[in-house]
């Protein structure tokens, strides 16, 4: 590791002089300059991606994990005393934090997709809904089932775990593979560099030659390539993931919470700083690779 | 300076060299010579350690190859200069930059290079032609360019393989000079040539010894040549 931050310190202090040995290559370099910073701005997204889904994994398992909705399904003259008697059932309920009863404006505005605004409700049997909000210990809900059950007849338990459970575990496995795509993504540039610098490593063997010829170590060599290529993936990615966080600026934020997951890809407080870290990486892992790549050929010349 | 020692070399098939023992001492002036095929080159390359022995020993400045590290490799081509049949250079730079090469790579490079490189150029005569590119060399600059740059680090020994292989007869003689002039100044020099007349004229100037490859073997040849 401290041979390798000594060769880090050999970048940043510019030898001009060394660069020079390797004649410059245009073409590739603007290829290699493109590929990091394509792979870069996938990156941003995919990072994006796996940040937002982690995000509404836990903010969905918390808030559904701590509310639950009790259901009267009763003759409309009954409802309002079976109400009654779930609430009170629900005040001696242990884990139970608040419960009340939703109003009739309420429910008709729940209900105002489906039907309109216009509609009346008081005809129809519409079930009341109880909302409780539960403790951090959260309740028993079998327990509870069964004193509803012998207490209030037309009450009905419905905890959100039916389909709170598998909205989590699509959500974590939509981070997991934001995470998977960002290693691939990081592996991409890895094989990307490395072809680039094979390629540059053997269009340039007499130079190679040459210099070995007239005394230079394998580092000179190799720094001179490695130089350029970090520095190449680094600028590449810089500007890949200065593109990206500006495409995620723009998307539009905010709005009801019917979008919520498509709006919430932004990334939030200091998620901001990790796409940030990208171009380092990048510049990291074109370091390794070239420096591999160059060993291996250096090490074929006598 | 350098010993070979009951030294053989094959490629693959049979030995192109065989029980080979030669000492160059310090300040001396060998030509060695044979037939195309001979392993002149080859021999060259072992005492640059290009290549390694198959069998023997070669000890080079004092080391014995085998112990060497590629770095040890590298540092020990700043005190061997060597010259090419066919020189290469680095052909995006201009032939000044070219003959300071080994300067610039051993870390000496820069203002300290200033007088000496163009004195150097002065001597072998390519003071006109510092800024142009390699590839606009003729054969015998490019020859004289590469003796600049084998001798710029002040090397123990230069070797030099058909140094005058691509050029005319007068241009020959004024490598030959140059290669004497070395000589004189305390460098060991070593010459691989087929040219006998190169080698006629070398030695009514200085005291050259003659070592010939005939039969995968080495000889001494004769003051009568």
């Amino acid at each position: 590791m401290k041979l390798n931050l000594n060769a880090l310190q050999s970048l940043t202090h510019s030898d001009r002089q060394a660069d020079r040995v390797v004649p410059p290559s245009g073409f590739t370099a603007r290829l290699t300059l493109f590929a990091a910073a394509a792979m870069a701005f996938l990156a941003v997204f995919a990072l994006a991606l796996s940040m937002a889904t982690g995000r509404l994994a836990s903010q969905w398992s918390a808030e559904l994990a701590r509310t639950a909705t009790i259901r009267i399904v009763a003759p409309l003259d009954q409802r309002a005393t079976q109400t009654e008697a779930a609430l009170a059932v629900l005040q001696t309920t242990a884990g139970v934090q608040s419960a009340r009863a939703l109003s009739d404006e309420e429910q008709s505005a729940l209900l105002a997709p489906w039907f309109g605004p216009e509609v009346s409700l008081d005809g129809l049997p519409v079930p009341r809904l109880i909302e409780i909000v539960e403790t951090a210990d959260g309740i028993d809900a079998a327990g509870l089932r069964l004193r509803l059950a012998a207490e209030v007849p037309g009450a009905v338990l419905d905890d959100h775990s039916r389909w709170r459970a598998p909205l989590v575990k699509a959500a974590s496995r939509l981070r997991l593979l934001g995470w998977v795509a960002t290693v691939l993504i990081v592996a991409t540039v890895a094989a990307m560099v490395t072809l680039a610098a094979q390629a540059a490593l053997a269009a340039n063997a007499q130079v190679i030659a040459v210099l070995r010829l007239v005394g230079a170590t394998d580092r000179y060599i190799a720094q001179a390539f490695i130089r350029r290529f970090t520095l190449r993936a680094l600028a590449g990615s810089a500007l890949g993931v200065v593109l990206g966080v500006i495409a995620v600026v723009l998307m539009p934020s905010g709005g009801s919470e019917m979008s919520g997951f498509l709006t919430g890809l932004r990334f939030q407080g200091l998620g901001w700083i990790v796409p940030f870290l990208i171009p380092p990486l990048t510049a990291l892992v074109a370091f390794a690779a070239t420096g591999a790549a160059a060993r291996r050929t250096l090490e074929n010349l006598s | 300076m350098i010993e070979l020692e009951n030294v053989a070399y094959s490629y693959g098939g049979g030995e192109l060299l065989s029980d080979i023992s030669v000492k160059l001492a310090p300040g001396s002036f060998h030509f060695l010579t044979g037939p195309s095929g001979a392993g002149k080159t080859t021999l060259l390359k072992l005492c640059y350690g290009a290549l390694l022995p198959t069998a023997g020993t070669v000890r080079l400045l004092g080391a014995d190859v085998r112990t060497l590290q590629r770095d040890d490799i590298a540092m020990l081509r700043r005190r061997i200069g060597v010259v090419h049949q066919d020189v290469q250079f680095l052909d995006h730079l201009p032939v000044a930059e070219n003959i300071a090469l080994p300067l610039t790579v051993s870390g000496r490079g820069g203002a300290a290079q200033g007088d000496d490189l163009e004195e150097l150029m002065a001597w072998v005569g390519l003071t006109g032609r510092a800024q142009g590119l390699p590839p606009e060399l003729s054969g015998g600059e490019r020859q004289r360019a590469a003796l600049a740059r084998a001798v710029i680090m002040s090397p123990d020994v230069v070797l030099a393989d058909e140094p005058t292989g691509n050029v005319d007869w007068e241009m020959s003689q004024r490598l030959l000079r140059l290669l004497i002039e070395l000589n004189r100044m305390g460098k060991t020099v070593l010459i691989a040539t087929h040219d006998l007349s190169l080698i006629r004229a070398a030695k009514a100037q200085v005291q050259a010894r003659v070592l010939r490859i005939a039969n995968r073997r080495i000889q001494l040849a004769g003051a009568d040549l």
